[in-house]
Formats: structure tokens, C-alpha cells, sequence
């Protein structure tokens, strides 16, 4: 019963949230339109029928948030100094290809969107055949640590909190 | 008018910190763009504009929170809604931006990048 009328709770909770944020009022007209809609809104991605996962650990994804904080922070200032400096001076951008474990799709899907979003690197392409990405990288030192980054500070985590 | 009667009303606090902010977030997404003209390659200017849409645009944000919610006296939220969105929808344009690059020059036999694999 539950399930068929709150089929995914967090989006639901997420989406009135939103409409509460907007609204800038937790009056209860604004909750009261905000679940209706809400709960509209969810039982309508269920005709689109997303892949289920499982989000179980609220305080990994905390801790993880932290991290990628931190090294977004860190990377500002490493490419603000790239692109500040004269010449290339030993600089060197790639492309490094990085095999990865997961094939979960929400994983790989905020995988992508962490290392995106940080500057510095982005996800460039995804091959399903042998599970690797393609990461392109704007200060390339060593190949083999941007695949320990990669694998063992975000995917690792990201695993613990989908799979 | 009033607005700038109620502007002055803010504490110096707020104020040192918002305009402190202002300038750190205006001031990546300046670099960000200066990096579009500096850097050399596609693939290493796609990487610039990422100072102006995290730190630049969250520095921006909290000002703006910082700024309206000591002036209006209540806490003003929203501008985190903008935040969301902006983690969730830059990925996407920047690695469709990146694919499309990768792809020309691999039509073009570019032996810079890596091959097509699978």
C-alpha cells in the first residue's frame, strides 16, 4: 500500500522540499500543495520506470559530500593558479583511462557528476563493454594515481552508499 | 530609494562578509573566463569555466543567502534550489560539449586523442 502510494519517499520528501524553498513558506497551504504535487509528480516516474537501487547509508554520502567539498575547494585554487600562470612550463593535459568496478547507474551517474564537477577533470566518455571511462585530466602527473583518485576515493565510496 | 536606505541598515559584519564573498566568487569566474582565452587546446579550456560554476557561483550564493537574511530578519533559503540545479545540470553540458570535440577529432583522424574502443 505504502509503496504503491509513496513509491520512492526520498524523492517525494526531496520535491516538497523544493516546493517549500521556492515558496519561501512552510505555512501549511504551501506543505499541502507542495506533498499533492510531490506525490504527483513521483507516482509519475514510475511510468518511466528507473532502475531500483538502494540508498541505505545516509552518513557515507555525508561523509563523501565533505570530500568532494574539500576537493573542489583544493582544485579552484590549483587551476585558478594553472591559468594565472605564464606558459605551460612542464604542464602537461591528457587523457587517462580508468576501469571501474561498478556498473550500477546511479554510481556511475554521480561518479561522473562529482568528477565533472570538480575542476581540473572531466568524464568524457563511458564504455559499457569493458566497464572503463575515458577522464580527461588539465594537470596530468601520474596516470596511475588518477586511477587510485578516481576508483579508491570516489567509486569505492559511492559503491558503499548504491550497492 | 528605499533600498538603499534599507541597505545601509546592515550590520558591518554582514556587510564586510557579503562583499568579501562577491569578490572571491567574481573573482574565480573572472580567472574561469580568462581561462578560456589562455588555455591552449578544446580539452583544456572546457576545464576553465568549472572555477565560475562551483566555488564562484556557491561564494555568490552565500552572499546572497548572508545578505538578504540579515536584512529581511528570517532566513532566505532559495538560493540553494540554483546550487542543486547548477551540480546537477553542468556535468551534463560539459561532457556533451567534451563528447562532441572527441568525436569530430576522431572523424578527422586526430591522433592526438585516444582511439574509439568497443
Amino acid at each position: 500500500m505504502i509503496r504503491r502510494w509513496l513509491p520512492y519517499p526520498l524523492l517525494t520528501a526531496g520535491l516538497v522540499v523544493m516546493w517549500l524553498l521556492l515558496n519561501e513558506s512552510v505555512g501549511p497551504g504551501a506543505i499541502l500543495i507542495g506533498a499533492v504535487l510531490a506525490l504527483l509528480a513521483s507516482r509519475a516516474l514510475t511510468a518511466l520506470e528507473p532502475p531500483t537501487t538502494s540508498f541505505r547509508r545516509p552518513y557515507a554520502a555525508l561523509k563523501l559530500a565533505f570530500v568532494v567539498f574539500v576537493e573542489i575547494v583544493r582544485s579552484n585554487n590549483a587551476v585558478a593558479r594553472i591559468i594565472l600562470r605564464k606558459g605551460t612550463r612542464g604542464r602537461r593535459a591528457g587523457f587517462v583511462l580508468i576501469p571501474l568496478q561498478s556498473r550500477n547507474p546511479y554510481c556511475l551517474t554521480a561518479l561522473a557528476c562529482i568528477i565533472t564537477a570538480t575542476p581540473g577533470t572531466i568524464w568524457v566518455e563511458y564504455h559499457s563493454s569493458d566497464n572503463t571511462m575515458l577522464l580527461h585530466v588539465l594537470d596530468l602527473i601520474d596516470e596511475q594515481q588518477w586511477v587510485e583518485i578516481i576508483t579508491q576515493r570516489y567509486e569505492k565510496r559511492l559503491m558503499e552508499i548504491f550497492e | 530609494m528605499i533600498e538603499v536606505i534599507e541597505v545601509a541598515d546592515i550590520p558591518l559584519w554582514a556587510a564586510i562578509l557579503t562583499s568579501l564573498l562577491l569578490l572571491i566568487g567574481s573573482g574565480l569566474t573572472l580567472i574561469g573566463a580568462v581561462g578560456l582565452l589562455r588555455l591552449g587546446s578544446f580539452y583544456e579550456r572546457v576545464h576553465a569555466p568549472t572555477l565560475g560554476t562551483t566555488l564562484g557561483i556557491g561564494s555568490v550564493l552565500i552572499a546572497s543567502m548572508l545578505f538578504f537574511s540579515v536584512l529581511q530578519t528570517r532566513p532566505v533559503l532559495h538560493e540553494l534550489l540554483i546550487a542543486a540545479f547548477m551540480v546537477v545540470t553542468t556535468p551534463i553540458t560539459l561532457t556533451l560539449l567534451a563528447r562532441a570535440a572527441l568525436y569530430r577529432d576522431r572523424r578527422e583522424g586526430n591522433e592526438e586523442v585516444p582511439a574509439r574502443r568497443g
